[in-house]
Parts: C-alpha cells; structure tokens; sequence
C-alpha cells in the first residue's frame, strides 16, 4: 500500500485526553513539593497541587506519540529527586527526570528489551520498583520479567544494568509490587497463575484446581541474579496487590485483595484476612460480593493504613496491628487486619495521598476529584471489623460484614477537575446564533454523566458591573506617582466631559484632581515621576504633583484626534495631518520638539511602545493614516520623526499598538506591531527593534466592527486585548510561549483599561453601552470553556432536534435496578429503620443487579433552560440503543422521534429477547413527547435514519426501510447488506453508507422504482467501524474500535453507475467479485489516534473557517482533520515531519511513524501535533532544520500557526 | 542433515522466545487458544479499549482486567481428548 495519497490531511489535537491511565506521586523537581505525574493516551502530565488554594496546576504536558501503560517513580538512596520510569508501547524502558529550569522532560536511559507494539510477552503490562529506588522489574501479561538494576556511577549519575531474566513460560502475571525489605536484597510479589497442565487436561479438573500464587523474585545484588525465592498459593479470585511497609516501618509483605476478600500475606508471617464490608440497604444485594479495585498505602512518622476502594467507590481503612512485647512497644509480628468504611468516592483508577494532606482521585470517569482530609477515620463510630472473626481460608464459611454508606466525612471535595472522559458522542452545532459554533457532547457514565456545552474562550471573572449615568466613550486608569502599586483614579471620557472616579474602598467622583471635566478626553497618562497627563481635543494638560498645571494649547484651528503616551513620551496628531512630539525633560517638565511631521493623509491612530528598561525614549512612534498604510517614525534624536518603514494595509487602521511581548522564535521578548483594522482585521507584525522594519506579518479575522487594541497585563505577562464585535485577548501560552489569540466569554466591550487595585491587582476596566465593568482573567491555560448538565444513566447516543436548539439523548446503565425495580424494594414493607434511605446517586452509584438495565430518554435545552426538561424511563429491561428525528412523508412531513430498544440484552456475547421502534411525537416545539406506539421487530436496531421520508432502520445485519402506520410501522423493503451487524447509517440521495460492527462500509443504493436496496461497493480490510460519516458523494470518514481514522473513496464510475437511471438491474446481475460487492473502496487516508474515536462530523469550527473534519475520541479527545489545499504545502510539511521524527524523537522511544501506522501504514496524513512541536525546540535545532528546508525560523513556525489559527482555535 | 537440524534448532529458539509460534503438529486447540489469549492481553493492554469494553459492559476497568486475566487461563474451554 502506497503511503502516498491524492489526498492530505494535517491531523490536530485541540482537547487532549482526559483519562487518566496511571498517575503517581513524587518530587520530580527535586524539591520538598509533591508533584502528580499523569498519564492521558500518549500523553504525559505533571500537575502542581497548590495546597493554600487547594487547587491543581498542570505545569507540563507532553505527546510522547506511544501509549503509556505504566508510570513508577524511584529515588536514589541519598537523593531527593524522582525520576519517572515509563513502561510504554515501545519495547524499550525509558527513564525520564523533570527539569524543573527549562520546564522539560530529559530522557535518561532508554533500552530495548523487545519488540514494539503491545503484546502477550513484551514487558510493559506491569512495573515494579523497590521502595529504596534499587532495582525495577517490568514484566508482560505472560511470562516475561525483566530486572533492571539501577545505582549511580561515580559521577552521581544514574546508571542501568542490562536485563536480568526472570521468565516463566505459561505462567500469567495478574498484579505486581515491589516488595518493602528496607535495605535487604530487593523482592518482587507477583500474583501468577500456570496454566500448563489446565492446558493438557482435557477433563478440566486441572482447571478446577487450579491455583494463583503469591511469588516472591528476589535480586541477589550480591550474584546479580533474580531467583524465585518463595511461592505460596493464595485465594483464587485474587488481582490485586498492595505493598505493605516492611524495614524499620513495618512487617513488610503484602496485602493480596481478591472478591470479598482481604488478605495479608508474608513469607515470615501468619496470614490474617478481612472481608470487605457489604453496603446495607433496601435496593443492595446483600449476597452481592465486592473486589477491591483500587487502593492507597499511607505511611506518616511511624504508622501507615491504607485506603482500599471497592468496585462501589466505597473506601475502606484498613490498618494492621502487631504483637506487642513486654514493655508495650510493637514487634514485627502482625497480630491482626482491621478494616472500617471510610467514604465514598467516584471510582477511581488511582489514588494519591499527598503529604500535604489532599487526595487525588484519578476518576474512571467524568471528572477527577482533589479532596482534602479532614480526619483519618479515628474514632468515629463506624463499626471496625478484624481479622479474628475471619477464617484464613476464604472457602471457609464466615459470616458477610456490612456498613451503611454515608456522606463524606473525611475528606472534603476542593476541586473537581474536569474530564471529558468517556466520551460517547459529539455534536458541533450553532445553537446560540454566535459566530462560531459549540461543540456539544455527552460524556461520563452512570449517575456522574453530563452533557456538556465547549465554547472557545477564556474564562472571566466578572468583579464590578455598575451603571453610569451616560454612555461613555472611553475609559483608562492612572497611578498618581510612578512608584504606586495600584491604580488611583478610574478616568472616564464622555461625549462632553470627563468624569474622575478614585480607587478606595469605594469607587466615588473626584473634582481637585486637575483633570479637565468639561471636555472629552484622548489619553491620560502618569508622567515621569509624580505628573499626570491629560491629552484632551484641545490640547495637553500636564498635572504636577502640587497641583500646577500646565497647558498646551493646540495650534488655533486645529484639535487633537488622536494621542499616544508613555511615562517619558507623548505624541499627538493634529486635524490637520502633523504629528507633534514631547519628551519629558529633566525637570519633569514636556519639552515640545521643534519641528512637527506632516503626514500625507489623516492620523487614524498613534501608538508610542513603552519606554524599555534602562532606556530614555521608546525608539519608535507607529502612524495609522487612513490612507490604510502605517508608518513607523523614528524617535531618535538624530533623527526624529524620520520615516523608518511604511506597511500597507487591506483598510485603514483603527488602533495601534507597539509592544514587547514573549516570542517562542527567539526564546526571549520581542517587539510587536500590533494593527487593528476598521475592517475588523487585525495583524500582528515583528518590529525590529534597531531598524524599526516591519516583518512576519500575521492577520486574523477578528469580527465585523473596527478593531481597538489595549496593552494589559495577565498573568504577569504583556498582552493585547483586542476589541470588535467580541473581545479577544492576545498572550503567550504558558507553555509553549506561543502566541495566542483567544476570545473572552464576555460581553462585548467598547473599550477598556489595565486595572490594579488592592483587591484585584491584575484586573481590566471596560465598558460595555451604559455600564463600567471591572474583571480579571485568572487562568490562562484552557481555552476550551465547559458547562455541564447533569445527565442520569450513561449517555449512548443524541440527535439534535430539526430546527430548535434541544437535543434527545438516549442513556442505559447495564447491570443496574430500574427506577420502577428500586422502587418496588424501597416500597417493601419489611424494611429495618434507616434502610429506606436513598443514596443520592451522583455519589454513591446506583444500585447494582446483575442483568438489570435501567435506561431513559432525555429532551435537553442547551441554551435558555440549560437542564433536562422531560425524562422518559423505559421499562421492562428494555434499553435505548439508537435514535433519530425522522420526517415522515406521509405524515406532511411531520418530524418525530424514533428510538430503537432492545430488551434483556446482553453484551458479550451478545443476546436478546426482542426489539422495538418507538415512535414518539414533538410538542410545544420539541420540548415534549408524545408516545405514539412502539413495533416489536426481531432484533435490537442498533442504527436509526430518515430517509427519503421514511425510516431507515438496521436490524441485525439487514437493513429496512419502513412507513409510519397508525398502530405501527409498516414494513416497506428490506435486504441483507452486511455480514454482521449493522451499527450506523448515512446518507446523501438514494445513497446509504451502511457500516458494519467488524467489515467496514457498504455503499448501498435504493432504487426508488423497484423498491429494492442494492450494495454495490464495500472494503477489503476488515474495520471495526464505531463512527463514520460522509465527507461528500464519494467519500466516508470514519474511525474504528482500536483507534485508526481512515477516509474511503468509491470508484468514479461504479459511483456513476449506481446513480444511473432505471431499474438496478445492471448492478443487481453485476458480477460479484470475491463474494463481495462488485466494487471496492480505495482508501484515501489512514491514521492512528489511539483514542477510540466515537464520532466525526464534516464542519466549521470558526467564523470564517473553512470545513474541517471534526472527530471525538471516548478519552475525551477532540481533533481536526485539515485537508491540504496545495501538494506545495504538502511536501513542506512532509519535510518537517521527517525532519522532527529524527531531531526531536518521542521521548518513550517509540518510533513516530510506527506509532502513527499502528495497524495500517498512515496514508495521506500529516501529524501537526508533531509539527507543532517545532516551536518547543532548541533554537540551534530550529535553525537546523530551519536552513534543511529554505525557509527563515519565522516563516516555518508561522506555517505551523496558520494551519491551527485559520480553521480552529 | 545438519542444515535441517538447524533449522529445526532455530525454530525451536524462536518458539521459546515467542509464545505462539507454530510449528507443524500444532493443533486446532493451541492455535485457537493463542488467538484468544492474544486478544485479551491486546484488550487489557491497550488502554482506549480496556475503557471502551469496560463501558459497554457496565463494570469497572480493573474488573474487566481482571475477567479478562482470568479467561485467559482457559480461553477456549478445555482442550480436546487426546486418542492414544
């Protein structure tokens, strides 16, 4: 297969994963400060948890372009710095430290044990570090171990062994520690099962025999050899281990958690087993056993407990007591294991206990929670049980525990962080008549779903709405003296005056303050030391500290229209075209320059940068005239006001801005020219600071009015804000230092102003109409804002209502009680007190049933309401699995509702009882339903279409067309397709795209006059297609279960011919080939995402935008596909790629182009974000590559920026 | 004969090394089982999916790795009467 194509796409990630695969602790900065270290798909994470707030910043995420399976921590003996070890996909162990100075990862050790890819016997299923930091064992799901032995040289530097062996064929590995032996020869626990005889034994009594051990590996650092040092058999049912302290600490060994058992284990020591705790309840099972599915060891100055979660979110303590001798103190003897109920939490994938005292819940699903302790569970009154009640041997009879569930009382909920994660479909939909459309999805599972509405924009936070009297015109804010911290007046301008407002406690009007109030304004600026500036129509007021004021008139005939200031500089523009110039003197006072510049047409805008530290003067005045050109003057005193450079424009140029602003081409601050335009363009140009040439011009549509541009300050950085129809800010991203430029989710403002006061010291002042507004931007990171409307069972699938902004979804929660069964056992009469209580969900989960679903319709109002308006529960364990808003022609075209059900499905292997369409009927505008009847038909539809006035329906591997009757739906043609299982359908025509659960896409053709449905193209790979869609007549974009992207194209002419008028005769007699269709696809484009992509759609994401293809990943990824205009473009991006595979390899050491061709060779793809990490390089190696492909470091990182920019954010 | 013998040694090696590789005795059984065991080390392996059946079945992550582990034992039921 060719990796070339006719066609390119460059590939885009704009919401990274937000599932957590493993997150660990440690002090990856090498200082006293925890950090968290996440692992999301390929990507790797470190947040910073701020204690004092109780929130968590990510200080650096990185694509390391492989999939991370496993993440450990280790720390040198002596050291107080961890470095990272990652098992990934890559057939390679890389050890990483975090470089705390260049905010970077560095790759340490890197060495290859085996081949790429994710297999039964390559290690990197598991990873195991011993507590000292002295060795690392990384083993495969079956058979493979391998220890590592890590030390340092005598350069302080860490040093890896090559691989000791520890293998054992047959044998699988279902958990994995690092055993606490203090400084003793490193241990190993594994729990393993051999199933060698199980695979001889054709009785099966092997099998029933079988037994999962508890392994000891021990490295003789002595001999330098692992030996199997102890094996025990253990509980059967047995997947989980925890280490327990050992040394000075503790007893050493391990807890072994299997179903409803906890057991301590230890080569030296007695065993001792708990049960876990059963949740007592009206609607709980109480024969219902639990597993231990995730868990946390504590150690704190000499004691440690754990914190075991069960399959429910229930937490459990549980603690070890020992055997105390004479005098009272405790031995190494385990004398007994305590458990006790803790909280409830969401079910985690991991747990963190910080130091600082919060827990890190990395969730499942739906959003991470940060908690903080409260206490420890001492002495509350929950009941504590203890090993003795229990028989060491689970197969022994023993009496179940049980514990009521209740609201947290530990911990305390300070910050949820927001995950998309699962995310199971995705609509991108204008719903609020804005510019640019939202992205609405359906995420999460069970009680903790939502639906959520993304926006681009930053956050803001809204301090200060008051009403003014008039509207006013402008607005800025001023110290009094240079050396103050915070803003001392508020300046408003007004058609006709100027109002002085002072900063205090309150906002209140001031008179004495010098200012003129009886004309508008056009600047106002602190001068110098302790002087004020106000530059009004009529000439320039200079305010002294004392109160002495002096003026400077206008020339007679003339006014001011446009002025420009800075602390040592002022510069306005007269009616008449000439530009006058002051610099403060020594004295403090404004010394005019001589001779005034003429310019050739009208001064639209004036912009002065700001004096440079160390310097005198800022060197360059920026001119916008309205003959649409800006000049740059020169300040010089050699040469004032002589024209530097001239840049013409597409308009006149409304605002200017010069200003020194973070670039990542240089690494360090340049000068930017900063251009609004009155076409509501606006472009940002570099200024070079000796010449004042101006070069890189990059141009942005902003909105429909005229552009103003305001310096402030963010997050202690220069930013512009620029205002049209939206307000937009312009900043350096943290991270990358790249220049961004994102919309507020603000009103619209008229114009605005730096703002600092004691309460908020980095705040903006803007007005909007009528009203003074003051706010402030707190987080600069996400530009992705996320609201959220909680949804009730795991959402499946959503359509959007024909015309108003509502949106149907369907949701099923498998092995849960419905409502109308929970109800039932609440309304049971032989209830004990305090049973009848119902848990609130959203915390506790529902109540579990084994093959019991509960599932329900929802009608959403995203926009006004922003909540579920109806809910519809479907009964008899029937479960929603496809709908669609449907026009039916012979109902006038009348729209309605239809959801296809199943009833007692079960998953795998799947089975069922029945199926049923539901018709339901829109009211009062789709905000209610009306159920019309439902058809029972064979099997569950698992995918629903109107087509051609009528319902297109996939039933098993058929597909049907059927018509609204009026007690049911009327079958009209049907015929087989697919070979297996029809799961979703598209359409344009009498075309249909019909995609199979396992064989890919069949293009169908219905033919009208026949009535018969006739497939005429289909694949020759088989793709486990979860999503497609149609890109145009020809082509399919779709994606598969094991995370490929790919895009389809039919044949010219057995597309034409399929259209082709009359009977279907000729493709019906058409000669099969290879017992398939007639035709195949050709595929056009193929790329591994790693997500599982669960929806694609064809759109714009910005205003003015062309059409990109938009896909969503259940991680809660959201990406772009950019198809590439020129084959120009195409071969320089190429390039790039080829050149970044080698400069700036992936840092697990997969190979880029490998990991991108997972399953299939990528074809016709270009990985941008590759290509954007360009701009994180060093600058020798921009240079570098920079001078492979003829072109200047600017003009390739502007390429990489305009490929995102001009179609997404 | 001694190239035969090596290459008999050679597959020998690489059936050691890497389980599953066939050899010409193998039987129906073996081969299907491999087959299964292979899928289900993918399915826990690959962190996307493990989510993706987990989802769809209704039970948690480390569950489903679990079932998954625990089939794997015996994935296509117990192995044929061997005829003396």
């Amino acid at each position: 297969m060719a990796a070339t194509s006719s066609m390119f796409m460059y590939s885009l990630t704009i919401q990274p994963p937000s599932s957590i695969t493993q997150t660990i602790l440690g002090q990856f900065a090498g200082s006293k400060e925890q950090q968290i270290l996440t692992a999301s798909g390929s990507r790797l994470t470190i947040h910073r948890p701020d204690p004092a707030q109780g929130k968590i910043a990510t200080i650096l995420s990185q694509d390391l372009f492989g999939i991370i399976r496993t993440l450990a921590a280790f720390r040198l003996a002596g050291s107080n710095k961890d470095y990272i070890i990652i098992g990934s996909d890559s057939g390679r162990i890389t050890i990483i430290e975090y470089v705390p100075s260049q905010n970077r990862f560095n790759r340490l050790h890197l060495e290859t044990f085996g081949k790429s890819g994710i297999r039964r016997v390559i290690p990197g299923q598991y990873l195991a570090v011993d507590p000292k930091g002295r060795a690392c064992l990384i083993a495969s799901v079956e058979k493979n171990k391998l220890v590592y032995v890590l030390n340092r040289d005598a350069q302080a530097e860490l040093t890896i062994s090559s691989p000791l062996e520890a293998h054992k064929a047959q044998t699988l590995v279902f958990a994995l520690v690092g055993l606490d032996v203090g400084y003793e020869n490193p241990v190993f626990a594994a729990l393993e099962v051999d199933y060698t005889e199980c695979d001889q034994d054709s009785t099966g009594q092997a099998f029933d025999e079988l037994e999962k051990h508890l392994v000891y590996y021990e490295l003789d650092l002595g001999l330098n050899h692992v030996v199997r040092k102890w094996s025990d058999p253990v509980d059967r049912t047995a997947t989980m281990l925890f280490q327990v302290p050992g040394g000075a600490d503790g007893p050493s060994g391990v807890l072994v958690c299997g179903l409803d058992n906890i057991t301590y284990r230890h080569s030296n020591q007695d065993p001792f087993r708990v049960a876990i705790p059963r949740r007592r309840g009206a609607t709980e099972n109480p024969e219902r056993k639990r597993f231990i599915i995730a868990g946390v060891m504590h150690k704190m100055r000499g004691a440690f407990f754990f914190l075991l979660q069960s399959e429910d979110g229930d937490m459990f303590k549980v603690t070890l007591e020992m055997v105390e001798d004479e005098a009272g103190q405790p031995t190494g003897e385990v004398k007994k294991l305590k458990i006790k109920y803790f909280d409830t939490v969401p079910i985690a994938t991991n747990l963190c206990i910080l130091k600082s005292g919060f827990l890190f819940v990395a969730s499942e699903t739906g959003n991470h929670h940060f908690y903080q302790f409260e206490k420890l569970g001492d002495d509350d009154e929950e009941a504590e049980f203890d090993s003795d009640s229990f028989p060491v041997d689970p197969t022994e009879q023993y009496e179940a525990i049980y514990f009521h569930p209740r609201g947290a009382e530990n911990v305390n909920l300070v910050e949820s962080i927001d995950s998309m994660n699962p995310q199971l479909d995705c609509k991108v939909a204008n719903l609020t008549e804005e510019d640019a459309p939202q992205i609405y999805s359906i995420c999460g599972s069970g009680a903790r779903s939502s639906f959520r509405m993304l926006k681009h924009g930053l956050e803001v936070n809204d301090i200060v709405d008051s009403e003014l009297p008039y509207v006013p015109s402008a607005v800025w804010t001023t110290k009094i003296t240079r050396g103050d911290e915070y803003d001392a007046y508020i300046v408003l301008s007004f058609n006709n005056g100027t109002l002085v407002l002072s900063i205090g406690e309150t906002v209140e009007e001031v008179t004495d303050t010098g200012f003129l109030s009886s004309a508008p304004t056009l600047a106002v600026q602190q001068l110098g030391e302790d002087a004020l500036i106000q530059v009004h129509p009529k000439g320039i007021r200079h305010i002294r500290a004392d109160r002495r004021v002096n003026e400077w008139p206008a020339p007679q005939h003339r006014s001011i229209v446009a002025a420009t200031t800075n602390e040592r500089q002022v510069a306005v523009a007269l009616s008449s075209g000439e530009i006058v110039y002051f610099e403060m003197d020594q004295d403090g006072s404004l010394a005019e320059y001589d001779e005034k510049r003429e310019m050739s047409g009208t001064v639209t805008c004036l912009s002065l940068g700001e004096v440079p530290e160390g310097r005198v003067r800022s060197q360059f005045l920026a001119v916008g005239c309205d003959d649409s050109t800006v000049r740059i003057l020169s300040l010089d005193p050699d040469s004032t006001l002589e024209n530097k450079s001239v840049q013409a424009l597409t308009s006149a140029p409304s605002a200017l801005a010069v200003m020194a602003m973070a670039d990542s081409t240089s690494g360090g601050s340049t000068l930017y020219l900063h251009i609004g335009l009155y076409s509501g363009v606006y472009l940002r140009t570099v200024l070079d600071e000796v010449t004042g040439e101006l070069s890189d011009t990059r141009t942005r549509f902003l909105g429909p009015k005229l552009v103003k541009l305001f310096r402030v300050s963010v997050k202690g950085q220069a930013s512009v804000l620029a205002l049209s129809s939206r307000s937009w800010l312009g900043y350096s991203d943290p991270q990358t230092k790249g220049f961004m430029l994102t919309p507020l989710d603000y009103v619209g403002l008229e114009y605005a102003s730096n703002f600092s006061s004691e309460q908020c010291p980095e705040g903006m002042v803007g007005i909007e109409g009528k009203s003074l507004r003051i706010f402030s931007i707190d987080k600069l990171g996400n530009s992705l804002l996320q609201q959220s409307i909680p949804l009730t069972y795991t959402p499946r699938k959503f359509v959007r209502h024909p015309e108003q902004p509502l949106f149907y979804t369907i949701e099923a929660e498998n092995n849960t009680l419905s409502p109308a069964t929970k109800q039932r056992l609440l309304n049971d009469s032989n209830l004990t007190n305090g049973d009848a209580a119902e848990l609130p969900p959203e915390d506790f989960g529902y109540p579990r049933a084994q093959g019991h679903w509960a599932s329900c319709i929802h009608i959403i109002d995203p926009v006004s309401a922003k909540a579920v308006l109806q809910r519809i529960d479907l009964e008899d364990n029937e479960v929603a699995v496809s709908l669609a808003a449907v026009s039916f022609s012979s109902q006038d075209d009348e729209t309605f509702l239809v959801v296809g059900t199943g009833k007692d499905i079960v998953v795998a292997p799947r089975s069922f009882t029945a199926g049923f369409i539901y018709v339901y009927r829109f009211l009062e505008d789709g905000k209610e339903l009306e159920f019309i009847h439902k058809t029972k038909i064979e099997e569950p539809p698992q995918a629903l279409l109107g087509f051609q006035g009528r319902l297109l329906a996939g039933v098993g591997n058929e597909l049907r067309i059927y018509d609204l009757g009026l007690k049911q739906l009327l079958r009209k043609c049907q015929a087989q397709v697919v070979p297996n299982l029809v799961v979703g359908l598209q359409t344009q025509g009498s075309r249909i795209i019909v995609s199979d659960v396992q064989e890919s896409v069949v293009y169908v053709v219905y033919k009208f006059q026949e009535n018969r449905l006739i497939p005429f193209v289909d694949d020759v790979i088989a793709r486990w297609t979860t999503c497609s869609t149609m890109v145009d007549y020809e082509t399919v974009a779709g994606g598969d279960k094991f995370g490929n992207i790919w895009l389809l194209r039919c044949p010219q002419k057995a597309s034409e011919e399929a259209d082709e008028d009359g009977s279907g005769a000729h493709l019906i007699h058409e000669r099969q080939y290879l017992q398939g269709a007639p035709n195949r696809v050709s595929l056009m484009c193929h790329f591994f995402a790693q997500d599982v992509p669960t929806s694609i759609q064809k759109t714009q994401l910005v205003a003015g935008g062309r059409d990109v293809l938009v896909w969503t990943g259940l991680q809660g990824t959201l990406g772009i596909f950019v198809p590439f205009v020129g084959r120009e473009d195409v071969d320089f991006f190429q390039t790039l790629e080829q050149h970044l595979r080698s400069e700036d390899a992936p840092l697990a050491g997969r190979d880029h182009l490998i990991y991108r061709g997972y399953y299939a060779p990528v074809k016709g793809m270009i990985d941008g974000d590759l290509c954007e990490r360009y701009a994180l390089l060093p600058n020798d190696k921009k240079q570098m590559i920079a001078g492979e492909l003829d072109r200047s470091v600017r003009e390739i990182e502007r390429k990489i920026s305009d490929m995102r920019t001009r179609v997404a954010y | 004969m001694a190239d035969k013998l090596r290459t008999q040694q050679q597959l020998e090696a690489l059936q050691s090394r890497y389980v599953g590789t066939g050899h010409a005795d193998t039987t129906k059984f073996e081969w299907v089982s491999n087959i299964h065991r292979d899928s289900y080390a993918s399915y826990i392996g690959h962190p996307p999916l493990l989510s993706y059946i987990s989802l769809g079945l209704g039970e948690c992550r480390e569950r489903v790795r679990g079932i998954m582990l625990e089939r794997m034992v015996r994935p296509v039921g117990n192995p044929p009467e061997v005829a003396d």
